[in-house]
C-alpha cells in the first residue's frame, strides 16, 4: 500500500511538470507577446520599448524564461497579474480559489448522492416507462447547453420568482455596513463546514457499532444536535446574516450545476448495477428470501458503488471543465471568471496561474480517488 | 504454395457448406474475398440493428438525428430555390421590409429575425450544417487516432502501450474547456482547427484507454491465435482482425465525440472566441451582445439555438447509449 502510495505521487509530481510545461509553451506560442499591450503605444521611442521588453524579461530565450519561471513556480511566485495590478497573481488564487473549490465541491457531491440514489432504482425498476423518462430527461439535462440552461434558471428562479440573487458572491446593499471582509465570513464558513462533515463521519462510524435498531435513531439525533450547535454558534457570532447572504448567492449556481451533472453518474450507476445484479450472489440473497430493499441497498449498491467512485475522479474534473461557464453566468467571481477575463484581455500571468491551480486540483482530485479506489476494493493489487 | 496465395487472394466457395475446398469438383462460385466481407458486415449489421431496434431510446436519438440532418440537408436547397439570398443569408441577410429587428415570428420569417435583421430558421439551419460538419469531423478523426493507437499499443505492449497510456492520463487530466478557452483567446482557431484539436484530444485521450482494453481482451482470443499460426503477419492480424472486431466500440465512441464536439464548439461560440461564419453559440453571442439575454419576451432568440444545440446532442448521445447495449452483452435484458 505505502509503496503504491509513492508510486502514485511521484506520478502524479511529474504528470504536473508535464502539465506546466504544456501550459508554459502553450501560452508562449502566441502570436506576439503580451508585452505589445505596452509595445504599440506610438509615443514610446525605440530604446523605451527595448527597455520594457528587457524589464519584462522578453529579450531573453524560451529555455532560460522557461527555468526562470519554473523556479519562481517551485516557489510558489507565479508573477504579478497585469489586470489586477500590482496584486501577485498567488494572491488573486488564494482569495478566489476557495469559492470555485467550495462551488464545485458542493455541486459534485449532491450531484452524485442524487445521481446514484436515482440510477440504482433505475436499475431496479428496469424497462418501465419510469425508467425511458428519466433517461431521456436526464440525457437531456446532461447533455444541455449550459449557458442557456443557467440563462433559464436566472430568468426562472432570479427574474420572474425573484427567490435567489440574480448572480454575484455578495449583494453590496447588505455587506456596506459589513465590519468584515467577505472573505473572512466565507473562510470561517468552510472551517465550521468542514468541523461539522467530520464530527458526522465521526459519529456514523461510532453508530455503526450500535445495534441495528439504534442505529437509525441515534445517527439522526447525533447529526441534528451537531447541525444544532454550528447553526447557534453562526446565531450569535454576528456575522450569520452574512454568511446567509453567501449561502443565498451559493444556491442557484448549485442547482443547476447539479441538475447538469447528476444524469452522469445516474446512467453509470444503473449500467454498473445492472452488471451487478447478475452475479451470483444476488441471487442467493434472493433464495434466502431477503426483502428487495435490502438487496438493493446492501447487496446490490454497495458493489455498484466501486466503478462510481472511479468516475467521481473523471467527475471533478469534467465539473472543473465548466466552471468558467458557470461562474461567467452566474458572475461568481471564482478562478473560472478569474481565467477567461484574464484570457481575454491577455493578462499572461493570471492566466498561466489559473491554469496551474486548475491542473492542481485535478490532480489532486485525481490522487484522492485513486486511494480511495484503492482503500475501497481489496481485490485491486497495488502494483 | 501456389494454392496457399491462390486462396489467399480468392475463396472459392461451396454453395451448401461456406468452406474453402480447393480441390472440390463441384460447381464452383468463385467470388472475391470484399464481397464476402462485405456481406459478413452487412449481416453482422442487421442483427445488431435488431438489437439496437428493441431499445426505444436509441430509436428517438435517431429520429432526432435524421430530423436534423434532413433541416442541414433543406438549408442549400431552400437557398438556392425559395429564400432570396439577400434577406435569408444566415450571416450577410437583412431584412429591410420590417423597420424594427428583432422581429417576432411571422409568415416571412418562421422564427423571426435576430437583432441585425437576419433570419433566424435560416441561421439555424446553416449552424445545424456546421454542427454536423464539426462533430462528424471530430468524430472521425478521434476514431482513427484512437483505434490505431488503441490497437497497436494492445498488440505490441512494451514502450508505445506505456507512452500513450500515460499521455491519455494526462490529457483526461486536463481541463479540457479550460485549456480551448485559453487557446481561443490567444489564437486564431476556426472551424476546420477545432475539429482536429477536440479529435486530437478526445483520440489521445478517454477513447484510446477505452479502445485499447478492449484490444487486449480481442488479442488473446483464439481466432488471433489461428490467424498466426495460419502465417499471417502483424499487420495481417492488426488490420483484418482486431480493428474490424473493434469497430462497434469505435463507433460507439464517434457517437460520443460528437456530442462533446457540438457541446465544445457551443461553448467557445458563445463566448465569442472562434473565427466562424455562423453557429448556434454565434446565435446566442449575438442576442448576448445585443442585450436580450434575459427578455424572455424575445424567446425566438435564444430558445430555437439553445434548444437545437441540447437536443442534437443529446441524440447522438442516446444512440450512442444505445449502441452500448449493443456492444456490451452485460448491459442487455436478456
Amino acid at each position: 500500500m505505502r509503496r503504491y502510495l509513492f508510486k502514485r505521487i511521484a506520478q502524479n509530481i511529474f504528470t504536473f511538470f508535464l502539465f506546466l510545461t504544456l501550459v508554459y509553451v502553450l501560452v508562449d506560442a502566441q502570436p506576439g507577446d503580451f508585452s505589445n499591450i505596452y509595445l504599440n503605444d506610438p509615443r514610446l521611442t525605440a530604446r523605451q520599448r527595448a527597455t520594457l521588453r528587457e524589464s519584462l524579461g522578453l529579450d531573453k530565450p524560451v529555455m532560460e524564461r522557461y527555468i526562470q519561471w519554473l523556479q519562481n513556480a517551485g516557489r510558489g511566485d507565479l508573477g504579478i497579474s497585469f489586470s489586477n495590478y500590482p496584486r501577485p497573481v498567488m494572491d488573486v488564487i488564494i482569495e478566489r480559489a476557495p469559492r470555485t473549490i467550495i462551488l464545485f465541491l458542493t455541486a459534485t457531491i449532491l450531484s452524485y448522492y442524487v445521481g446514484f440514489m436515482v440510477g440504482k432504482i433505475l436499475a431496479w425498476r428496469r424497462g418501465g416507462l419510469l425508467e425511458y423518462v428519466t433517461t431521456i430527461g436526464g440525457v437531456g439535462l446532461y447533455t444541455v447547453f449550459l449557458p442557456w440552461f443557467g440563462l433559464l434558471m436566472i430568468w426562472l428562479f432570479s427574474f420572474t420568482l425573484g427567490w435567489f440573487p440574480i448572480g454575484k458572491f455578495i449583494d453590496p446593499v447588505i455587506w456596506r455596513r459589513a465590519p468584515v471582509e467577505a472573505n473572512y465570513v466565507f473562510h470561517r464558513m468552510i472551517i465550521t463546514a468542514a468541523i461539522a462533515s467530520i464530527l458526522i463521519l465521526v459519529w456514523y462510524f461510532f453508530t455503526r457499532r450500535l445495534n441495528p435498531g439504534q442505529r437509525r435513531p441515534a445517527l439522526l439525533g447525533g447529526v441534528g444536535v451537531i447541525l444544532g450547535i454550528m447553526l447557534l454558534f453562526w446565531l450569535f457570532s454576528g456575522i450569520g446574516r452574512y454568511a446567509l447572504d453567501i449561502l443565498h448567492h451559493l444556491v442557484l449556481p448549485v442547482l443547476t450545476l447539479t441538475l447538469v451533472n447528476f444524469a452522469g453518474t445516474m446512467l453509470l450507476t444503473r449500467n454498473s448495477m445492472l452488471e451487478t445484479l447478475r452475479e451470483d450472489y444476488i441471487m442467493a440473497a434472493r433464495a434466502k428470501g431477503l426483502p428487495d430493499r435490502t438487496i438493493r441497498d446492501k447487496h446490490a449498491s454497495r458493489n455498484t458503488l466501486l466503478p462510481v467512485v472511479t468516475a467521481f475522479v473523471l467527475a471533478v474534473v469534467f465539473v472543473l471543465n465548466d466552471a468558467a461557464t458557470t461562474e461567467t453566468i452566474f458572475s461568481w467571481p471564482g478562478m473560472g471568471l478569474t481565467l477567461l477575463e484574464a484570457a481575454l484581455v491577455q493578462d499572461i500571468p493570471m492566466v498561466i496561474g489559473a491554469l496551474v491551480f486548475t491542473g492542481f486540483m485535478a490532480l489532486t482530485a485525481h490522487l484522492v480517488a485513486d486511494i480511495m479506489y484503492a482503500v475501497l476494493d481489496p481485490r485491486i493489487r497495488y502494483s | 504454395m501456389a494454392e496457399v496465395t491462390r486462396s489467399k487472394s480468392r475463396v472459392r466457395l461451396r454453395p451448401d457448406s461456406g468452406l474453402p475446398s480447393p480441390e472440390d469438383q463441384g460447381p464452383l462460385i468463385e467470388q472475391p474475398l470484399w464481397r464476402i466481407r462485405l456481406r459478413l458486415l452487412w449481416r453482422n449489421f442487421i442483427t445488431n440493428f435488431r438489437i439496437f431496434r428493441e431499445n426505444p431510446i436509441g430509436l428517438i436519438g435517431l429520429a432526432i438525428i435524421l430530423l436534423f440532418a434532413l433541416m442541414a440537408l433543406l438549408h442549400p436547397y431552400l437557398m438556392e430555390n425559395v429564400w432570396d439570398p439577400n434577406i435569408y443569408d444566415p450571416v450577410i441577410g437583412i431584412d429591410q421590409s420590417i423597420p424594427f429587428h428583432p422581429a417576432p415570428p411571422s409568415a416571412a420569417h418562421p422564427l423571426g429575425t435576430d437583432p441585425l435583421g437576419r433570419d433566424v430558421l435560416s441561421q439555424l439551419m446553416y449552424g445545424t450544417r456546421a454542427a454536423f460538419v464539426l462533430g462528424i469531423l471530430a468524430a472521425l478523426v478521434t476514431v482513427t487516432i484512437g483505434t490505431a493507437v488503441g490497437a497497436l499499443a494492445a498488440y505490441y505492449g512494451g514502450f508505445p502501450d506505456t507512452f500513450f497510456m500515460r499521455l491519455a492520463d494526462l490529457i483526461i487530466m486536463t481541463p479540457t474547456i479550460t485549456i480551448l478557452l485559453v487557446m481561443a483567446a490567444l489564437f486564431d482557431i476556426g472551424f476546420v482547427h477545432l475539429a482536429v484539436i477536440i479529435g486530437l484530444l478526445s483520440g489521445f485521450g478517454g477513447t484510446t484507454i477505452i479502445i485499447k482494453s478492449q484490444a487486449l481482451t480481442i488479442k488473446v482470443r483464439s481466432y488471433i491465435e489461428a490467424a498466426r499460426v495460419a502465417g499471417g503477419g502483424d499487420a495481417h492480424i492488426i488490420f483484418r482482425h482486431i480493428i474490424p472486431n473493434l469497430l462497434p466500440l469505435t463507433f460507439l465512441y464517434m457517437m460520443f465525440t460528437v456530442t462533446t464536439a457540438i457541446a465544445l464548439e457551443a461553448i467557445l461560440s458563445f463566448f465569442g472566441l472562434l473565427n466562424i461564419r455562423m453557429s448556434w453559440g454565434l446565435m446566442i453571442f449575438t442576442t448576448q451582445r445585443a442585450g436580450y439575454l434575459l427578455d424572455m419576451s424575445k424567446w425566438w432568440l435564444i430558445f430555437p439555438s439553445g434548444l437545437a444545440i441540447t437536443t442534437l446532442c443529446a441524440a447522438f448521445y442516446l444512440v450512442g447509449r444505445a449502441l452500448d447495449e449493443v456492444v456490451n452483452p452485460r448491459l442487455r435484458k436478456r
